[in-house]
C-alpha cells in the first residue's frame, strides 16, 4: 500500500443491520472528507448512499461522523483526520439511519418545530417595516445564533440528546433563543410554553458538545443557558 | 422528562441545602474536635426546635434534590420511561426523606 492511497473504513446498511467496509482511496492535494465519499461512489461502489448540495459549508446536507467526531465533510480536509493513514466514516449519531451515510432527519426538524422555532409575526404586508437597532443588546444576542446550517452537528455530539429522546436538541433551542430576542417575533410565550416542556431547555447539562463541534462556532450551549434564566425569571414572576 | 417544575425544584433545594451542607460539616468538625460525646449531642438536640429546623429542612431538601438527580440518571443511562420513572422517583424521595426524617426526630423529640 502507497502512502498515497488512504484506506477509507466506511459504515454501511441501516439502523437494523450495519457493517463496515473498506476502501482504497487514492490521496489528492485538498481533498476533503466528502471528496473520499465522493471518489468511492463514483469509483468503486455506486450503490453508497450519501448526501450533499452545496459543497462549500452553507447547505448542512453532508455531516458525517468522521473518525467518531460529527463534522461538516466538505470544509473537512482529509489530511487533518487522518490517522495512520485511515480514516472511519460513519452516519450521524443520534437520527436513525436510511442507508449508509444518509440519515432520517426527520426527528432533528419536527424539533424545530416542536420547540417553537418557527416565526411569530403580529404585522401584516401593509404595516411598516419595524426599524431594528443592531446594536441593542437582544439583537446581538439573536444575531450570535442565525448563522446556524441546520446540519445536526450539535444534535449529534450532545450526549443529552443520545440518552433523552424527547430532548429538543441544541438546534432547535438555539433557534427558540434567537426568535425570543428577535423584536420581530412575537411568539414570546408560546416559545418559553415549549422549551419549558419534559424535552425542553432544562434538560441540558452544559457538557457543551454542541459548542465544541458547531462548524460555524456557534454557541448554542450559551443559548440554552440563556432560555434555563429566561424560564427561570417567568417562573418566580408568575409562579410556572 | 425534566421540566420547569422539577428543574427548578431541583435548583431551589440546591440553593437551600448550600449552607446547610456548610454548616452540617461545621458542626461535625466542632464535635469531633471538641470531643462532644453523644450524651453531650443528644443533650443539645433533644427538645430543640432550631436543630429540627435545620436537619428537617436539610432532610427535605435532600430527599427532593436527590430523588430529581436519581430520575434523570435512570432516564439517560437506564431508559426507564413513563409510568416507571414517576414511580421511581417517588419512591427514591419517599425512601431518603423517610431515613432522614426518622433520623432527625429520634435525636430531637423521640
Amino acid at each position: 500500500m502507497s502512502l498515497d492511497v488512504i484506506q477509507v473504513a466506511i459504515q454501511r446498511g441501516s439502523s437494523k443491520a450495519s457493517y463496515q467496509e473498506t476502501f482504497e482511496v487514492p490521496a489528492y492535494d485538498s481533498q476533503t472528507v466528502l471528496d473520499v465519499v465522493s471518489w468511492v461512489q463514483q469509483n468503486t461502489d455506486p450503490t453508497l448512499s450519501y448526501r450533499f448540495a452545496c459543497r462549500v459549508g452553507m447547505c448542512g446536507s453532508c455531516a458525517m461522523m468522521v473518525n467518531g467526531v460529527p463534522r461538516w465533510t466538505c470544509r473537512t480536509h482529509i489530511s487533518k483526520v487522518l490517522l495512520d493513514n485511515k480514516v472511519e466514516i460513519a452516519p450521524l449519531r443520534n437520527l436513525p439511519v436510511i442507508k449508509d451515510l444518509v440519515v432520517d432527519m426527520d426527528p432533528f426538524f419536527d424539533k424545530w418545530v416542536e420547540a417553537e422555532g418557527v416565526h411569530h409575526g403580529a404585522l401584516t404586508r401593509h404595516d411598516p417595516i419595524a426599524p431594528i437597532d443592531e446594536t441593542a443588546t437582544k439583537r446581538v444576542e439573536a444575531n450570535a445564533g442565525i448563522e446556524c446550517i441546520n446540519c445536526s452537528v450539535c444534535y449529534s455530539a450532545c450526549d443529552t440528546v443520545a440518552g433523552n429522546e424527547d430532548y429538543l436538541g441544541p438546534a432547535a433551542l438555539q433557534r427558540a433563543w434567537t426568535l425570543l430576542n428577535d423584536a420581530k417575533d412575537e411568539g414570546r410565550t408560546v416559545i418559553l410554553d415549549a422549551v419549558s416542556g419534559k424535552g425542553g431547555c432544562h434538560n441540558c447539562h452544559s457538557m457543551s458538545s454542541c459548542t465544541t463541534y458547531c462548524p460555524n462556532e456557534l454557541d448554542p450551549m450559551s443559548a440554552i443557558a440563556g432560555l434555563k434564566r429566561e424560564t427561570a425569571k417567568r417562573f418566580f414572576a408568575r409562579g410556572s | 422528562m425534566l421540566d420547569i417544575r422539577l428543574y427548578m425544584a431541583q435548583r431551589i433545594t440546591a440553593l437551600l441545602m448550600a449552607p446547610l451542607v456548610l454548616g452540617h460539616l461545621a458542626v461535625m468538625i466542632y464535635a469531633v474536635q471538641g470531643g462532644v460525646s453523644t450524651e453531650e449531642i443528644l443533650g443539645r438536640t433533644q427538645g430543640s426546635v432550631a436543630w429540627f429546623l435545620f436537619y428537617g429542612t436539610f432532610v427535605m431538601a435532600a430527599a427532593i434534590h436527590g430523588a430529581i438527580g436519581v430520575r434523570t440518571v435512570l432516564h439517560e443511562w437506564g431508559d426507564v420511561k413513563g409510568v416507571a420513572l414517576t414511580v421511581a422517583t417517588l419512591a427514591i424521595g419517599l425512601g431518603l426523606f423517610l431515613l432522614g426524617a426518622r433520623a432527625v426526630w429520634a435525636v430531637t423529640f423521640a
